[in-house]
This record gives C-alpha cells, sequence and structure tokens, in this order.
C-alpha cells in the first residue's frame, strides 16, 4: 500500500492510542544547556557536530595497529570483526564485496559511528585528534584519501565518497 | 469416510474446522473411560512433599533444551545474537527469557535512579525525564512482534541451511508492551514545525543511533518499560527501549537515552552501512523500515520427526509489520494446492498470529508450506518471486514461503522448493 495510506491508517490508529497534550502530567524538567551539550554525539553528513580536532592517516595507523587490528585484520580486512577496507571488486559481482570504499555513503558515518562504539574494549577512549587520524586511516586504506591529508571538522564532510549515489531512500520515494 | 476427514487439498490437509468438530467426541469418549487412574501406583511425586515456594519461577527441569540460540564474536562476547526457539513454543507470546537479542558491545547495567531520557533538538523546550517521572504518565500496551531486519537471512544461501526453525528465523519474538505513547512527551516538549526526523539513541557502551520519521514516532510509538507483565529485562532494554510496532527491529532503540528531533536524517552507520538492501543493478534501498508478510510452520518443521502416519496438526506463525493477518494458506504438496489455516484469536496488528490446519500424513513424501496475506494486500513471495524482485544480496528483508520436505521415515528437513 502506499505510503500516504500507511500513514493514515497509523494516525487514525494513534488517535485513540495517543490521547492529548493535555493528558501529559507535565514531568519533564527544563534540560541544562551543558546536559545537551555533553550528550550529543550526531555527526551529521554536513559535518555539523564534528568537534575540533585533526589528525592523518600515517598517526592513524599506530592507533588502528592497537586499537582495532585484533578484531578488523591487518589493513582492514581478514579479522574476525567485518571488513573494512580491500574489495577486490564492486556491488554487482557475485558476491559483492561491501566495505567501507565500496559501500559507505558518507564519511561523516565514520567518525560519528568510531566515536560512538569503538574500540569495542573501551569506547569513548580516544581522543578527537586519534578519532580524526584513525578515520582518515580508514579513508586512505580505502583510497580514498592520501597518507598526509589532515582530516578534521572542516575537510571531513568535503569528501565524496565513492558510493555517495548508491542509495535509494524507499521510505520518502515511495507514494 | 466422514466428511470432515476428505482432505480438503493434496497431501492430506484436512478442513481447519475439524479439530473442533471432533473435539467433543474425544471429549465425551474421555469422561466415559473406565477410571483406570484409580488403581496405578501413587508416583514419587504423589508420596513425597514437592519444593518450597519460590520468588520467582523457572522453567521445568525437563524444559532445558528450550533455549536461545547463542551466538557472540568469540574476541567479543557481548557482540552477537541469540534467537527465539520457535521451534519449542505455542501461543503467540515469546517468553521474556527467549526474547530475541541483538547486542553490539554486550548488555548494560543501568541503575534506573541515574538514568535520563532527554528530549531535544527542534522543540520549543528540550526537557530531561527521570524514569521515576516517566512511569506516571498514562501507559497503554499493545501486543506487537520485533523482529530483526536481518532475521532468516540464511534463506538468502544458495543451498537451504539445515537447522530448527527457531534458529534460522528467530530473529523474531512477540509481547505485550506496555509504556508511554512518545506523543504524550513530544506534545510536552512542543514539536517545531521544520522537525520531520528523530534521532533515537541508547545507553549501551555501543551508544548506536538511528533515524525515524517522526511521523511513526507521533502515530505508534511506546517508550516501553513492561514486557509480558514485568519490568522490561536488561537485554531487551531495561529501564527503557522504544517500541516501533512493525518496523525493523534496530529502530526499537534499548536502553534509551535520547531522542532528538532533526530536520533530515543523521545517517548513522545502521541506516547507512547496514539494514540497506543491495540490489541487482548496484544500488541500495535505505529507510525500508517496514517488516514484510512472513509466516513460518513451526511443527513439523527442521529436527523435529512424525513417528507414525496418522493425524497431525500442523501449527506455525504468521506477522507483518503492514498490519494485520488475514488469511494463512498451507500446502502439503510443495505449494501445487493450498488449504486455508485456521487463525488463532486473537487476531491483532503487527503481532505473531498462530496459525493451525489438522492434516493426515499418510506414511509418504511430502512438502510443506505456508503463506500469509495481511490485511494490505500484501501476500508473501516464493523465495524465487523474492530473489526476482530483489536479487540475492539484499542481506535483510528476507520474508519468503519457507518449505519442509517430510521424508517417508517422518524425518524433517528445509528444502527451497
Amino acid at each position: 500500500m502506499s505510503m500516504r495510506k500507511t500513514l493514515l491508517f497509523f494516525f487514525s490508529v494513534c488517535w485513540s492510542l495517543a490521547g492529548s497534550a493535555e493528558s501529559s502530567p507535565d514531568l519533564g524538567q527544563k534540560a541544562p544547556g551543558d546536559f545537551l551539550k555533553q550528550g550529543n554525539y550526531d555527526v551529521f553528513p554536513d559535518g555539523e557536530g564534528l568537534p575540533e580536532g585533526l589528525g592523518n592517516a600515517r598517526q592513524g595507523e599506530a592507533i588502528y595497529s592497537q586499537h582495532c587490528q585484533t578484531c578488523h585484520g591487518l589493513k582492514g580486512e581478514g579479522g574476525s570483526a567485518e571488513e573494512l577496507a580491500g574489495a577486490l571488486h564492486g556491488l554487482t559481482d557475485n558476491p559483492p564485496d561491501k566495505t567501507i570504499g565500496t559501500y559507505w555513503p558518507y564519511a561523516t558515518t565514520l567518525f560519528d559511528f568510531i566515536r560512538r562504539s569503538m574500540p569495542l574494549s573501551a569506547p569513548g577512549s580516544l581522543t578527537n585528534d586519534q578519532l580524526y587520524a584513525v578515520t582518515a586511516y580508514l579513508l586512505y586504506i580505502n583510497h580514498i584519501i592520501k597518507s598526509e591529508d589532515e582530516i578534521s571538522a572542516k575537510t571531513l564532510p568535503r569528501i565524496t565518497m565513492p558510493n555517495h549515489d548508491g542509495f535509494i531512500n524507499v521510505f520518502d520515494g515511495q507514494e | 469416510m466422514h466428511d470432515e476427514l476428505k482432505p480438503i487439498a493434496e497431501g492430506g490437509l484436512l478442513d481447519r474446522r475439524f479439530f473442533l468438530k471432533k473435539g467433543l467426541t474425544f471429549t465425551s469418549i474421555a469422561w466415559l473411560a473406565p477410571s483406570a487412574m484409580a488403581e496405578a501406583v501413587r508416583s514419587d511425586a504423589m508420596t513425597a512433599p514437592g519444593r518450597a515456594l519460590s520468588n520467582y519461577g523457572n522453567p521445568s527441569n525437563h524444559e532445558n533444551k528450550v533455549i536461545r540460540w547463542t551466538m557472540g564474536n568469540a574476541a567479543a562476547p557481548g557482540n552477537g545474537v541469540s534467537w527465539t526457539p520457535l521451534h519449542a513454543l505455542e501461543g503467540m507470546i515469546t517468553p521474556n527469557g527467549l526474547h530475541f537479542e541483538r547486542h553490539h558491545n554486550g548488555v548494560p547495567d543501568i541503575d534506573p535512579d541515574n538514568h535520563r531520557l532527554l528530549i531535544h533538538g527542534l522543540v520549543n523546550r528540550a526537557l530531561v525525564f527521570k524514569i521515576e517521572d516517566l512511569l506516571r504518565y498514562p501507559m497503554t500496551s499493545r501486543y506487537c512482534f520485533i523482529e530483526c531486519g536481518g532475521n532468516s537471512n540464511a534463506g538468502w544461501h544458495t543451498e537451504p541451511m539445515q537447522t530448527e526453525a527457531g534458529y534460522f528465523h528467530g530473529m523474531a519474538s512477540c509481547s505485550e508492551w506496555t509504556g508511554v505513547p512518545v506523543k504524550i512527551l513530544f506534545d510536552e516538549a512542543g514539536i517545531k514545525g521544520r522537525a520531520k526526523w528523530v534521532i533515537a539513541e541508547g545507553a549501551d557502551a555501543s551508544m548506536m543511533s538511528i533515524s525515524l520519521p517522526l511521523e511513526k514516532l507521533l502515530d505508534d510509538c511506546l517508550l516501553a518499560f513492561y514486557q509480558n507483565g514485568e519490568r522490561i529485562r536488561p537485554e531487551n532494554g531495561y529501564p527503557v527501549r522504544l517500541l516501533v510496532p512493525g518496523w525493523e527491529g534496530v529502530l526499537n532503540v534499548k536502553w534509551l537515552r535520547r531522542l532528538r528531533l532533526t530536520n533530515r536524517p543523521v545517517m548513522a552507520r545502521n541506516e547507512t552501512a547496514k539494514y540497506t538492501e543491495l540490489l541487482p543493478n548496484g544500488k541500495a534501498e535505505q529507510f525500508s523500515f517496514v517488516m514484510g508478510v512472513k509466516s513460518l510452520i513451526t511443527r513439523p518443521s527442521y529436527g523435529q520427526q512424525l513417528t507414525k502416519p496418522g493425524l497431525y496438526e500442523i501449527i506455525g506463525l504468521a506477522w507483518s509489520g503492514h498490519g494485520k493477518i488475514v488469511k494463512v494458506e498451507v500446502s502439503a504438496d510443495g505449494g501445487k494446492s493450498w488449504a486455508e489455516a485456521q487463525l488463532q484469536e486473537p487476531v491483532l496488528s503487527r503481532c505473531f498470529t498462530r496459525f493451525r490446519i489438522p492434516w493426515q500424513w499418510e506414511g509418504k513424501k511430502a512438502v510443506l508450506k505456508s503463506r500469509a496475506i495481511d490485511d494490505q494486500g500484501n501476500q508473501q513471495p516464493e523465495r524465487h518471486e523474492l530473489i526476482q524482485a530483489k536479487g540475492k544480496h539484499g542481506y535483510f528483508h528476507y520474508h519468503a514461503i519457507v518449505s519442509w520436505a517430510i521424508a517417508d521415515d517422518g524425518s524433517v528437513s528445509h528444502v527451497y522448493a
């Protein structure tokens, strides 16, 4: 069915379910400004949310070998965790070779995800400079940037990933 | 042969009302049977006191094979999946201890007194909530399945994987979830006109985020605190998770700490690198939220054994992220002929629906299939139809018809048929 119909259906269901603003006990407290700042890790493709700092692939290689290689393998392949680099062929082959270089549409997602979740043994332990450096290293081993390119809040959003145009938004596109 | 014993499709499928009619007869015979029990020796359990009371019950020791099957990364045991043993369960509700899991970095131990939920972004007032305060809000319950977007993805394999139904398709579970409609809290914060998306984030070590359309959250999503009547367990998001009825499991963010209203998706890892479906032309579908219409025969299924020819009840589960199941048909001849199964009440939107149909097995080879249709007109596809439409490398959203082959000896295997 069309998305419009789906939504109409949703709204009719929710009307009876969700109540109105008047039914709220109104117990939310005004969020303090510093709480909002600390709690905000979102990085958008246009760079919104990226912190200060910078790093390059050469610096990133050392961080990668110390914190990432055990699971992700040498140069992002052959580990127990998912393959990050080293695609031998593309997305239309059988089987397709999905890596950061062949599949990920935005470079900013790398920084966002690594800062949130990695390394598994100590998430949140890398400094912003280290995060930029390891992001640079992953872009470098995917042949997207050069080893000396400095990655920062300014340069990261400017990188166009090889598969930038590879996605079809079936939610907004559906009608 | 009585009318009700006449098959209504090839392979011995009987009218779905057969047991209903026959049931009365069986019952009356049981009542009239001589009381053999009276002369039986008292069993051990009948001659000694049983165990003492307990604060929290556990399943019988005799049911210790009915467990989640877990698969973790050897280097990081908290990174993995566990499957619900659908093949061993009945009814429509998954016991809390058997609900499937997907964790990226373990199950956090969260003290609800220290947990906060933040609602911010495109709102008039950024608000922070304590759990004890949220528990004072008006709540509602709904019966609802949660299914991982990657459930059943071994179905894409070239050869049919031989494993129990639950350890193949059991990244889907169904519970009664109770909580506060998200809309109430968003109204309290005051939604700004430009808001269109919401970023949800969990408070575990992975702290992953994902974007959802605001309309869905306003429509039928809950901040869930209770699962099947008790507080949600840590592995399911204690103290609070997002419930997003009918949509990919990954959106039902556990250990929820933040909802941020925005004008665009954040393009997190789990809406770009993962949970996107690669098509044969190299493009990938993104934001394909709704879990498709699906069904599965759970008995008989792989690993089970038919002991001798005779009357069996075929049972299974059907569900759809689009709405209610309206019909499940079963075939015993590999899809050449179909018979309508009985849908067990209640039949609810975006919820597991139990189906049943009687079957006379004659001790010969048979191929069993089920196919579901929902109230939006979606029909579960055959595997070759799904592959024709989406290719073989979509990885997520596999919902094709499942086929079980019954051998002459009554053993059951998984086949592509």
